[in-house]
């Protein structure tokens, strides 16, 4: 015993030790020339595949800096930074393999201006433009070469100097640096209702056509570091915490107000366009809180959601329509009830065949019912019904106004998606307190317990696809006002994945969480339209980096983060619960 | 009449018998035990009476039904209630929420009233909520409802897991394992505690256990599996002579000599003083 004891650390260090000395600093070299030349495949790939030239087209800071150059710079000091990220190193050394990582990327960037410029290889490199070579070289051509090498050195080795401040000072220079961009990618949204309004002065002070101003970008810059550092340094949030409840409440009931009030006049003066996406938006976080019933409280990851809006839509559209299917021409609001029934009636008989199958299994599984009803809804057999893929045209608008009214086109849909959000937000509330919801709970966490504890599975999960269904179905109903129309080519599979990403991206089971998700992965990819093909890109981008950085979502609901802290979420509760258990 | 009858029961998984044809009986309001080595199959016959596996042959019988085709969730109904050798508390809800869902079968409101808030659900709830702070009161967690379950110290989990059984009434409770884990004072008290159980609420108690000072103190019956076979049966002290038990636990051969028996096996030497103890509950 004594002599294992003495001596495994003693053989367990010596050589380690003798051996990393001499090789530390080669891989230390290694990984920043390593870093570097990633940074420099991403740079060239940002380039290449056309997002720099695209990006180009809309500027941050107007007449300073667009889009395209910032994303190229944050991919050159991004390169610095994680070169030299957690390496405890003399300051002098830090800002220089800084300066080599983002350097090496600029060179990248330069040998591309360079044989781009002698040789032309747009043949199969459509992008590869003069175009492309006047962003990296600021207007100068090929004289210019040396730019983005330069560039890459100093914003690498700014870097390597950001990562020597104090923890406090970086995100307060990251929240700086993400408001700005912020706002000034959504300054047109901001700006024109600010225009209607008496601040019309303000709003020109700080906001281009498009973009900020240069005196905007300072104020932004200053307001929000400002901001950060003082809620940082002074714990506004623990001495609001730390106030008696009364007192609490006096804060919080005029801040709920405001944000009612805002929430209320939010589509008016903002133009069609706008008005339009904040309808999609509200409607997705009524399905979006629809479908967390299923999702969030009974843990059934519902990829049929689709399904359901489908016949929800075309209920609806076969009630109301006044062209050609149109069976009925009722009014919208006599429709909606029976398509959310229809919907539930759906739900409940497709819930049938996938009882038993659990988790994955079952995404893949309820995948085939919204690909069944696409198909169906587009196929002959149904067409004399559905209309095909012609679809039902003309379902009149729920409310008729006239057209300069507070309820004229999108925003009536907006109202009406709210109080459909109101409406399932309670439901749940109410629900999740009550015996089917502690049922649904128990099933997520443990099916096999639960069904011992006698719960009936059978009942209990049929109930919450029905509930899921009939909400999907509301949806539907909404989506079908809000277009006037419906075709099978609406019914996508599309649908039910970003309505499930929403809430896993905004935090499972969480109202704020679904309203974030919805703004987040819907919303801002109807503002981006003009980069087309490319939002999809970072749709993709934003999913991998969400569940990289923060698996539990934006703003995760108390208990969710609750399990992603204790780590209950995805282990078995055999060896989340009794760390003693034998 | 025995409350539980199993006849003949055998259940495989693929070439391995896990359990042989057993015989199996337990006396209404009495206190029996399962013990062998690892793998007689203890705890594959409790998922056999639980419903979580199907049986090849024999028959399940509860107070007069037989129980072998039943779901899980009908055998719950029936008044079956189980605990598990390693805790399954639903995590992440907490102490109070596990009991409240525990209840299940004896709450009666539907969710149209649970999101209408009738008088009738409300006052389902109140029952509900009344009944689950008795059952917190009653393991010794009065002060702990609002507490996520992963969070409760090991034996609370334990305690909890028990009040979450109780929560539906059972007739016949089944519990693998209850002082797994725990050091002598806590399954003294664990002990203490199945005896309350019983005397208190009349409840049948089949329990499997490995700490022979808990098994041989409170049984009133204990049937030993080896290989998934029944071995032996009887009272504490007929099963602590009895010299099949003894070669099951310690290998053939160690049967050998009565002085050597007590002295190589301090398993069940300890049981000795482990009755002895168990007999003067008020001591403790």
């Amino acid at each position: 015993m004594t002599v294992t004891s003495a001596g495994m650390p003693a053989t367990g260090t010596a050589p380690s030790a003798t051996g990393s000395a001499p090789a530390m600093p080669v891989s230390f070299q290694r990984r920043v020339i390593r870093t570097g030349l990633l940074g420099a495949v991403i740079a060239l790939y940002l380039c290449m595949v056309g997002i720099v030239p695209i990006f180009n087209a809309r500027p941050l800071v107007q007449g300073v800096i667009s889009l395209g150059q910032a994303a190229l710079f944050l991919s050159l000091f991004a390169t610095g930074f994680v070169a030299t990220r957690r390496v405890a190193e003399s300051s002098s050394r830090l800002i220089a393999d800084g300066a080599i990582a983002g350097g090496l990327s600029g060179v990248a960037l330069s040998a591309l201006v360079l044989v781009g410029s002698m040789v032309d290889v747009r043949a199969f490199m459509p992008n590869a433009s003069p175009v492309l070579y006047g962003i990296l070289t600021f207007n100068l051509g090929t004289v210019g070469f040396w730019i983005p090498m330069a560039l890459g050195a100093v914003l690498g080795g700014l870097a390597g100097a950001v990562g020597l401040a104090s923890p406090r000072l970086r995100r307060s220079l990251f929240v700086g640096l993400i408001s700005l961009f912020a706002l000034g990618l959504f300054a047109g949204l901001i700006r024109t209702p600010m225009l209607a309004l008496p601040v019309d002065e303000l709003a020109r002070l700080l906001f281009a056509s498009d973009g900020l101003t240069l005196i905007g970008a300072v104020v932004v810059l200053v307001l929000s570091v400002g901001l950060h550092h003082l809620q940082r340094t002074r714990r506004l949030d623990r001495q609001f915490a730390a106030l008696p409840p009364s007192q609490r409440r006096r804060i919080q009931i005029p801040l709920i107000a405001l944000a009612a009030v805002f929430v209320l006049v939010l589509p008016q003066g903002l133009g069609s366009f706008f008005a339009q996406v904040i309808a999609i938006v509200a409607l997705y976080v009524m399905m979006g809180l629809g479908l967390n019933i299923t999702l969030g409280l009974a843990g059934l990851l519902d990829l049929g959601f689709v399904a359901f809006f489908a016949v929800g839509a075309y209920t609806v559209g076969l009630l109301t329509s006044t062209a050609e299917f149109g069976i009925a021409q009722w009014p919208f609001w006599a429709a909606v009830p029976v398509a959310v029934i229809v919907a539930m009636v759906f739900g409940a008989f497709l819930g049938l065949p996938i009882l038993s199958i659990r988790g994955d299994y079952l995404a893949i599984a309820t995948m085939g019912f919204g690909e069944i009803i696409r198909i169906l809804a587009g196929s002959d057999l149904m067409k004399p019904l559905l209309g095909g893929p012609r679809g039902i045209i003309n379902i009149p608008k729920p409310i008729e106004v006239p057209p300069d009214s507070l309820l004229a086109g999108p925003n009536q849909i907006y109202y009406i998606a709210l109080i459909g959000a109101a409406l399932i937000a309670f439901v749940a509330w109410r629900l999740r307190a009550s015996r089917l919801g502690r049922a649904w709970i128990a099933i997520r966490e443990d099916e096999d317990v639960a069904e011992a504890i006698g719960i009936n599975l059978i009942q209990t999960k049929i109930l919450a696809y029905m509930l899921g269904a009939a909400f999907a179905g509301l949806g539907g109903a909404v989506f079908a006002a809000l277009v006037g129309s419906i075709f099978a080519s609406s019914i996508q599979l599309m649908v039910s994945i970003n309505v499930a990403s929403l809430i896993i991206v905004g935090g499972m089971g969480s109202i704020p969480g679904v309203i974030v998700g919805a703004i987040f992965l819907i919303g801002l990819p109807e503002l981006f339209r003009e980069f087309s093909e490319y939002r999809f890109l970072f749709y993709g981008i934003a999913l991998i980096a969400m569940m990289q950085l923060r698996p539990e979502g934006l703003l995760p609901s108390r208990i969710v983060r609750r399990e992603f802290q204790h780590g209950g979420g995805d282990e078995p509760p055999e060896s989340s619960t009794s760390p003693l258990a034998l | 009449m025995p409350l539980l009858t199993a006849t003949a029961v055998t259940k495989k998984f693929g070439g391995l018998t896990a359990v042989n044809n057993l015989d199996f009986e337990i006396e209404q309001g009495s206190i029996a035990s399962l013990i062998g080595p690892n793998g007689a199959g203890k705890t594959t016959f409790f998922n056999c009476i639980a419903g979580f596996y199907q049986i090849e042959a024999g028959q399940i019988v509860f107070d007069g039904q037989p129980i072998q085709r039943l779901r899980r969730d009908q055998i719950a109904h029936l008044g079956i209630s189980r605990t598990y050798q390693n805790i399954r508390l639903f995590a992440n809800m907490t102490a109070m929420e596990n009991i409240l869902v525990g209840q299940h079968y004896h709450l009666r409101s539907s969710w149209i009233g649970a999101v209408l808030g009738t008088k009738s659900v409300r006052e389902d709830e109140g029952r509900a909520h009344r009944e689950a702070r008795r059952l917190l009161r009653f393991v010794g967690l009065q002060n702990k409802g609002d507490l996520l379950a992963s969070n409760l110290p090991y034996g609370d989990q334990r305690r909890l897991e028990v009040a979450r059984a109780l929560a539906n009434k059972p007739r016949l409770l089944l519990l693998d394992e209850p002082t797994a884990g725990m050091n002598p004072a806590e399954s003294q008290q664990m002990t203490e505690f199945i005896r309350h159980l019983r005397d208190e609420l009349g409840t049948t108690i089949l329990l499997i256990e490995h700490e022979m000072r808990v098994v041989m103190g409170i049984s009133e019956k204990i049937t030993v599996l080896h290989y998934g076979q029944k071995i032996a049966e009887g009272t504490p002290i007929q099963i602590q002579t009895d010299p099949l038990v003894i070669e099951a636990y310690l290998g053939r051969g160690s049967a050998g000599t009565a002085g050597h028996e007590a002295t190589a096996i301090p398993a069940l030497e300890a049981t000795q003083g482990g009755a002895s103890a168990g007999s003067t509950p008020a001591s403790a």
